[in-house]
This record gives structure tokens, C-alpha cells and sequence, in this order.
């Protein structure tokens, strides 16, 4: 017998998948498109010119940084604009109206975020592979990094979605936090580059421990302390998901 | 065994607004029940507060003997909702929509299916099974809306509006669908705006204004309270220039229509002799279905 919070989880997963794939234009092909002009001009154009970074060529030292790039933009967008639209076109009331448990109801729309990250983050570091031979140095922290950062920003996306009022709401995070905060989160260089002050400016980045230990996952070398960035993303999943829990049992823009 | 029992539901929103001022209402296992009253007066407030979309500010509220603020879980499971606006996202399928809907009350997937196409095929969508919601008309919206309610199967279903905007034909194959629900045992509560449907289809009526119910009695008793009856008159006449007559009045409709209202008691041979008296032949006549529209108009005023 399937316990009945089991059925609601793979209910709601199943349909956070299926909307995924139903527009995968809008969710799959445009990161991988951006991603590869990157490689394109950063990696061959650009990157060809340069010497490279801690004895990786330079376009190995940015592939990792670019995939956990697309996986954390992807992961933040599709919880937020899954939870706003079910949230705008009031269906999130199936679910409000129905036993399902509010836990339930968070992992539910978080399952789509990662569904959607992980997927994209596989498809850019296919296409990674068609510019360059990428290491994999543990399978295990390229895996638990890459999971975990989208559980993360997954979670957060969510937290956007349930405040968010208007459709401008859900692209001001992404636009004005997430994305400079990635740019300066070591994707392009090695903050070890950087001098003392802006060193300990980047340190209090989160983004940065993320990319780091991804880029470990993958090359075997890292700026920081990689448990530090897995205790880091632990301590983050905690505290966002209790903040989604906190939020949905308060009825914070569902209910009235 | 009361399906619902409500006592002293209030609601005070954050601007102050009061929307229920302390309603108190019974629903008895197997009634029909319409919940009658103007916009504004309650009704959607009363029905979210039951389904847990808006948060109550003070009362009590038990389904089928079971208090929403111990177990709304339990609670939960025994109540089919159909709400008012259509809520389900515009780009998936019918039947996805019905079968997650099963899906968020546990019931796996092979059952889900089962009850899945047991409703669309009641309600007669199963052909559309396949189509995007987007893509339905209203009235096939609307009854996507109670397949959805009932897929799991509860045993009280609460219609807000349910047939606002449907044709005569589809309202009528509604009702035939609702009634027969009712007959197999279901509890079924309705708001309407329609005060026909709540007379062909309701048992007991409670009318709410103003955020407190100001009557609730069964249909039978409500309709005794009536002292007036209205009929429509087709006429053969060359003027409807009518003299009057005591606890009558007579207004023309157009050249060949007359609404007549009576006040109970008096006998329509009088007016047809008064008619007759001046050259009018009445043709054919029809009770004018407003009994309970007239009830209310002077209950609300």
C-alpha cells in the first residue's frame, strides 16, 4: 500500500514534469542555446587567447561554472513561475482544497524545479562536451552539488512565487540578485585571481562555494573548503524549506 | 447526522470589512440544500471557509460530526467543492485535470483513472478527454469543474453557481445529473443566483444577506409564506387598457401579453369574467416560475 502523502508528492511531481516537457521550448532549448554561445565565445573565441587556470585549459575551468550556472537560474525560474501561474490561474485551490499536506505541496513544486535543473544542467554539459574533454574527478560531489544547489534555489524560487503578485514579480530576484551574484561567483575566474579585499568581499557570495565545489566535482580542484560549501547548501535547504512550510501553513498569498 | 453544522461562523478581513457576522446553519445528511443571497452577501466566504481557502475569524465548523479546526485533513476528504470561478490551469487536459485531482486525496493511479472516466462520461465529456481546457466552451467547463468535485468521491458536494452562464438544455441536464447525486445518497449544497433551480432542485433553503442568514426553513414552508402568485396571459385583445380589480393587478407585457399577479385565494374565474367583460379572450396561460424570486426580492430589499 502507497502511503497517500506519496501519491499527492508523484501527483504533483508528475504534473510539474509534464508541464516542463509540454513547453520544453521555454524551458529547455534556451539555456542550452545561451550556454553554448558562451562556450562558443567565452570558451573558444576568448578562452583560446588565454593561458589557462590552475593547469586546466581555461574553457575546462569555465564549463563547471556555467553549468551550475544554467542549473541554478533554471531551478529558481521554473519553481517561481510554476507556483505564480497555478497560483494566477487559482488551481493552486485543487490542491489548498484537498488533504494534501502542505510539506507535500512544497517537495512537490521543488521536484520540478530540480526535474528542470538537473535536466538542463545534463543538456549543457553535453553540449559542453562537443567544445572540450571534461574531467570528472568524484561522480559524488559533482552529483550532491549539483543537486543540492538546485534543491536550494528551487526552494527559493518557490518562496518568490508564493509572494509575488504580479508577473513583473517573478523576474526581479532572478535579474537583480541571482544573476550578478552568479557572474561574481567565480564562473569565469578563480577568486584566488582576486585581490585580498575582493577576495573576502566574494567569500560572503554563497553562489561562489556552490561553483566551487562543483568545479571540484568535476576538475579536482577548489578555491575553498569543499564541506564548507556542503554544509552551506544543508544549512540553506533547512532554512528555506521551513520558511515555504512557515509561509503555506500562514496562507502568505493563497489564502484569504 | 448533520453533514454540515456551522455555528456562529464569523469572518473579519484584514480591511475590516465584515463579511459573516455569526451565521449558524445545519445541513442534514442527504438534504439538498440551497444557500440563497444577493453578491456580496456571504455566500462564496461561507463555502471557502468550509473548503479551507479562507481562514475563519471566530465559530465553529464540523463535516459529518467532524471539527475542521482538530482534523481538516478528515475533514477535507467527505467535501467535493465546484467553486464559482473556473480554477483549473487553461493548458492541460481534461482528463489530467480530473486525475490529479484524485491524485491530491491519495487515491492512486488505477482507481483515479476509473473514477476519472466514470464522471466525463456521466457529465459527458469523455469524448474531450483529450483537449485542453482552453479549449472547451463554458458549459463544458463548468461540468470539467464537477467531474473534478467528485472524482474522490465525497460525500458532500457544495455547487457555488454551478449553472451560471450555461444554456436552458445543458442547466437542465445539470440538474437531472445533480438531482440523481442526491438521490444515491450525496449531500449536496448550492448557491445559486437562479431562484428556479433552487426551487426545482432544493429541499431546504436558507437565504443568506448581509453576512447573517435572515431565513432557513424547507422549501414547502418558504413557499407558504408567498400571498401572491404571478401568471403570464396570451391575449386577443385590441386594447390592453384593463379596469382594475380588487387584489389584482394586471400589467401589459406588449399587445398580446399580460402579467397578472393574484393574491392567493382569489379565484382566476374572476379575473377571466373581468377579462371577458371587456373583450379580451385569454389564449393560454403559464404560471410565471418566480415564486421564490418574489419571496426573496422581499426579504432582501
Amino acid at each position: 500500500m502507497i502511503p497517500e502523502s506519496l501519491i499527492c508528492l508523484y501527483t504533483i511531481s508528475r504534473r510539474e514534469t509534464t508541464r516542463i516537457f509540454r513547453i520544453w521550448v521555454q524551458t529547455l532549448v534556451p539555456p542550452v542555446i545561451t550556454m553554448t554561445l558562451y562556450f562558443i565565445v567565452f570558451g573558444s573565441f576568448i578562452g583560446s587567447q588565454l593561458s589557462g587556470i590552475k593547469g586546466f585549459e581555461y574553457m575546462a575551468f569555465i564549463a563547471p561554472g556555467l553549468i551550475m550556472m544554467s542549473i541554478i537560474t533554471n531551478s529558481y525560474t521554473n519553481t517561481v513561475s510554476s507556483f505564480f501561474s497555478t497560483k494566477f490561474q487559482k488551481n493552486i485551490e485543487e490542491m489548498l482544497v484537498s488533504p494534501t499536506p502542505n510539506w507535500v505541496i512544497v517537495l512537490g513544486f521543488v521536484s520540478g524545479g530540480v526535474i528542470r535543473g538537473l535536466s538542463v544542467g545534463l543538456l549543457v554539459s553535453l553540449v559542453s562536451l562537443i567544445f572540450i574533454r571534461l574531467p570528472l574527478h568524484s561522480f559524488v560531489y559533482t552529483a550532491l552539488f549539483a543537486f543540492l544547489t538546485s534543491f536550494v534555489f528551487s526552494l527559493a524560487g518557490m518562496i518568490n512565487g508564493i509572494f509575488a503578485q504580479k508577473f513583473d514579480d517573478i523576474s526581479i530576484i532572478p535579474t537583480f540578485v541571482i544573476t550578478p551574484l552568479t557572474y561574481l561567483g567565480g564562473v569565469f575566474y578563480s577568486i584566488s585571481l582576486l585581490p585580498d579585499f575582493w577576495q573576502m568581499i566574494s567569500k560572503a557570495n554563497p553562489i561562489i562555494y556552490m561553483i566551487d565545489g562543483f568545479r571540484f566535482g568535476f576538475l579536482g580542484i577548489a578555491d575553498m573548503r569543499v564541506t564548507t560549501g556542503l554544509g552551506m547548501l544543508l544549512i540553506f535547504a533547512v532554512v528555506l524549506f521551513s520558511i515555504n512550510l512557515y509561509l503555506l501553513k500562514k496562507g502568505t498569498g493563497i489564502r484569504t | 447526522m448533520d453533514a454540515l453544522s456551522i455555528k456562529a461562523l464569523k469572518k473579519r478581513y484584514g480591511s475590516g470589512l465584515e463579511a459573516l457576522k455569526g451565521i449558524t446553519l445545519d445541513v442534514k445528511e442527504g438534504e439538498f440544500f440551497g444557500l440563497l443571497g444577493p453578491n456580496g452577501a456571504g455566500k462564496t466566504t461561507t463555502i471557502g471557509i468550509i473548503t479551507s481557502l479562507v481562514t475563519k475569524t471566530e465559530g465553529t465548523i464540523r463535516v459529518f460530526g467532524i471539527d475542521i479546526d482538530e482534523d481538516f485533513s478528515a475533514a477535507k476528504r467527505l467535501i467535493g467543492v465546484v467553486p464559482q470561478e473556473f480554477n483549473f490551469s487553461i493548458f492541460e487536459k481534461v482528463e489530467d485535470i480530473v486525475c490529479q485531482q484524485a491524485g491530491y486525496y491519495g487515491i492512486g493511479r488505477d482507481q483515479a483513472q476509473a473514477s476519472c472516466e466514470k464522471y466525463l462520461r456521466q457529465l459527458g465529456l469523455w469524448e474531450k478527454r483529450r483537449t485542453t481546457a482552453r479549449e472547451l466552451s463554458g458549459g463544458m467547463k463548468r461540468r470539467l469543474m464537477i467531474a473534478r468535485g467528485l472524482v474522490h468521491e465525497p460525500e458532500l458536494l457544495i455547487l457555488d453557481e454551478p449553472t451560471a452562464g450555461v444554456d436552458v438544455e445543458l442547466r437542465r441536464g445539470m440538474w437531472d445529473f445533480l438531482e440523481k447525486l442526491n438521490q444515491k445518497g450525496r449531500t449536496i449544497i448550492l448557491t445559486t443566483h437562479y431562484l428556479e433551480e433552487a426551487e426545482q432542485l432544493c429541499s431546504r433553503i436558507a437565504i443568506i444577506a448581509d453576512g447573517r442568514i435572515i431565513e432557513n426553513s424547507t422549501k414547502r414552508e418558504l413557499l407558504k409564506k408567498l400571498d401572491r402568485e404571478t401568471f403570464v396571459f396570451d391575449v386577443k385583445a385590441n386594447n390592453l387598457q384593463i379596469a382594475p380589480l380588487e387584489q389584482v393587478s394586471f400589467t401589459p407585457l406588449d399587445d398580446t401579453t399580460l402579467e397578472v399577479t393574484i393574491t392567493k385565494g382569489r379565484s382566476l374565474n374572476l379575473v377571466f369574467e373581468h377579462l371577458g367583460r371587456q373583450g379580451i379572450e385569454v389564449d393560454s396561460l403559464r404560471n410565471k416560475t418566480n415564486r421564490l424570486e418574489e419571496i426573496f426580492m422581499g426579504m432582501v430589499e
